[in-house]
């Protein structure tokens, strides 16, 4: 069985979140790199599950630069056997999803996995993009999957619950939490992912849809109002007459 | 030129349908609801009182299905030359509304939370820790509306429902089981949370926590670490990792406030924070903030809910 899984970079979850040029840029200043946390806990690592139990092979794909290497290394680690680097730069979920979805086209994949989103544009866009280019069935939001013949079994969730699938494969599916537990890469890994391929793939031509003009922080929180732990009537009061929640 | 609103009408008009709508309409633009499924036609028209002109109903699809869902909408978006689809961003528009934006090449906002100001449209970004103005640059637009971003509003009365045929084709997505525990109010759409982290020191004094909520009519939530060890259900785990919530009233007992579970919280209107450790970190994020033993503060607050509700 062949598995793509579809990697993004994000930042550290405790950076720092800042904007420069005027607000329009992701200020990257003291910001660390790893990999999005949907990818590598659930995507990543289910598949590599799969390819234990069934055999096969797992690839790792991304669209960026040179400086995304490092990433897709950290992700090698955990023990895909190959990486691919789109060599173009992510203007858009539109963008990304196509340049993946050409390279798909002519490797036969049985299963395409991404992420449910990226913590840090947080779309869960790509997934589903990729599966309407490639014309395949796409389950979003899975958090078990398991293989059986030409049969992918899996649960999805759904507003308020659980809902079972089946799917026959190729398909393109997007993980959530459940399917899998975070592997930490060991030192032989480390130092066997220097040594995989890592091909760097020219883009097709493609399109942009959507762009960030600006960015805005949240505006700052006045000082939270003290309660008398004794006093709960208070707290009612405060919620039903200032605030109005309730 | 006129707006689609996709609405999923399986278990009736649920809040983030009537939200969708309100949205469509603040656009500006005739708006026409495309749904599928067996929801009657005086349930429908309803729909009009939020600014439906007319509702499009294709009852050959009874399923979720992404693939038969994008050929229904994108046949209503031909039939009705819309320039402008609106989704409720749930996790059927998850699975939809990308595929839709490939199928007709339109731009995708995913996550607005407002309309939209000149041609940008604000979406949530950094899981909450900011804000990006997104561009839609093609000429056919995608929005999808976080849910408790705008109120609904019935300003009109109901109107035309007309049924569809959206060439769905086939569904290759067997459906097998659904399981839907009874009573739950789904997190993503609350409007008001009760949540509870390690500080509640195991799975057996959830019972408050429960209590509370159950008085407030909230739905309950909880730390990552708390799903992690198995003490509550991992679809309740909000945080960066986990779902992103933005309800009217989040009320946090026993939760540091670390900056991942903060992340996923920020977007709540109104904070409450129950903590012992006055140093605790959710306290800079909140509105009200308690320093108290949540095992005495919970229990002492639903009987002031309690109280509140019935003389009121
Ligand atoms: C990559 C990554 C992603 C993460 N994503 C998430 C996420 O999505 N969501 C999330 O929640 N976390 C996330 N975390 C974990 C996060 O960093 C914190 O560890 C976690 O939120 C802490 O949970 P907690 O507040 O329940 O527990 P603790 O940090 O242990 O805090 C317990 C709190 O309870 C208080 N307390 C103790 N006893 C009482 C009492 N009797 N009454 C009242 N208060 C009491 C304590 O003072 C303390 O503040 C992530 C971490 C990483 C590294």
């Amino acid at each position: 069985m062949k598995i793509l899984v579809c990697i993004s970079k994000s930042p550290d979850t405790t950076s720092k979140i800042a904007f420069s040029d005027n607000n329009t840029k992701f200020d990257e200043n003291g910001v660390q790199y790893i990999v999005n946390p949907y990818d590598e806990w659930y995507a990543l690592v289910r598949a590599l599950e799969l390819k234990e139990t069934n055999g096969g092979s797992v690839t790792i794909a991304t669209v960026g630069g040179a400086e995304d290497d490092a990433v897709m290394r950290k992700a090698l680690a955990i023990g895909a056997d190959d990486a691919v680097r789109i060599n173009a730069v992510a203007t858009d979920a539109y963008a990304v999803a196509l340049q993946i979805a050409e390279y798909a086209k002519s490797n036969g994949f049985d299963l395409i996995l991404t992420g449910k989103e990226t913590i840090n544009y947080n779309g869960s866009q790509v997934g589903g993009m990729i599966a309407e280019a490639l014309d395949l069935p796409f389950v979003s939001l899975a958090s078990k999957l398991d293989v059986n013949g030409a049969t992918a079994s899996l649960e999805t969730e759904i507003v308020g619950g659980v809902q079972s699938v089946e799917v026959n494969i190729p398909a393109v599916i997007s993980c959530a939490k459940g399917m899998a537990e975070q592997r930490i890469p060991n030192m032989r890994g480390i130092m066997a992912a220097r040594t995989k391929p890592l091909t760097v793939v020219e883009p097709a031509a493609i399109d942009t849809l959507t762009s960030f003009e600006s960015y805005e922080l949240p505006a700052a929180k006045s000082a939270c109002k003290m309660i008398d732990p004794a006093n709960m009537d208070e707290l009612v009061e405060l919620l039903h007459n200032e605030a109005k929640v309730i | 030129m006129s707006t689609l609103v996709y609405i999923n009408s399986r278990n009736g008009l649920a809040k983030n349908a009537l939200e969708a709508v309100t949205y469509g309409k603040k656009l500006g633009q005739d708006v026409v609801v495309i749904t599928t499924g067996n929801a009657e036609d005086a349930v429908l028209a309803k729909l009009g009182e939020y600014g439906a002109s007319k509702v499009l109903v294709d009852r050959s699809v009874t399923n979720d299905d992404s693939q038969q869902l994008t050929r229904v909408i994108s046949k209503a978006t031909e039939t009705t030359g819309a320039n402008t689809i609106v989704f409720s961003h749930d996790l059927v528009a998850k699975a939809v509304a990308p595929r839709l934006s490939v199928r007709l090449k339109a731009g995708l906002v995913a996550g607005a939370i407002a309309v939209p100001n000149g041609d940008t449209v604000k979406v949530n970004v950094f899981s909450g820790k900011a804000f990006g103005n997104v561009k839609v640059t093609s000429a056919t637009k995608i929005i999808s509306l976080l849910p408790n971003s705008i109120q609904p509003e019935a300003i009109g009365s109901s109107c035309a429902v007309e049924s569809f045929d959206g060439e769905a084709g086939t569904a290759n997505i067997k459906l097998l089981d659904t399981k839907v525990p009874e009573g739950d109010i789904p997190l993503p759409e609350a409007e008001l949370v009760v949540s509870a982290g390690r500080g509640l020191k195991g799975p057996e004094n959830w019972g408050m926590v429960e209590d509370l909520a159950k008085v407030l009519g909230a739905a309950t939530a909880c730390s990552r670490p708390v799903a992690d060890i198995g003490w509550r259900p991992h679809h309740e785990h909000v945080g960066q990792t986990g779902v992103a919530i933005r309800p009217n009233l989040y009320i946090a007992a026993g939760i540091s406030g670390a900056i991942q579970h903060l992340a996923g919280v920020n977007g709540s209107k109104v904070i409450v924070v129950i903590n012992t450790d006055s140093e605790a970190p959710f306290f800079k994020a909140a509105d009200y903030g308690i320093i108290g033993d949540a095992f005495e503060v919970l229990p002492r607050l639903t009987e002031a809910v309690k109280k509140f509700k019935s003389s009121n």
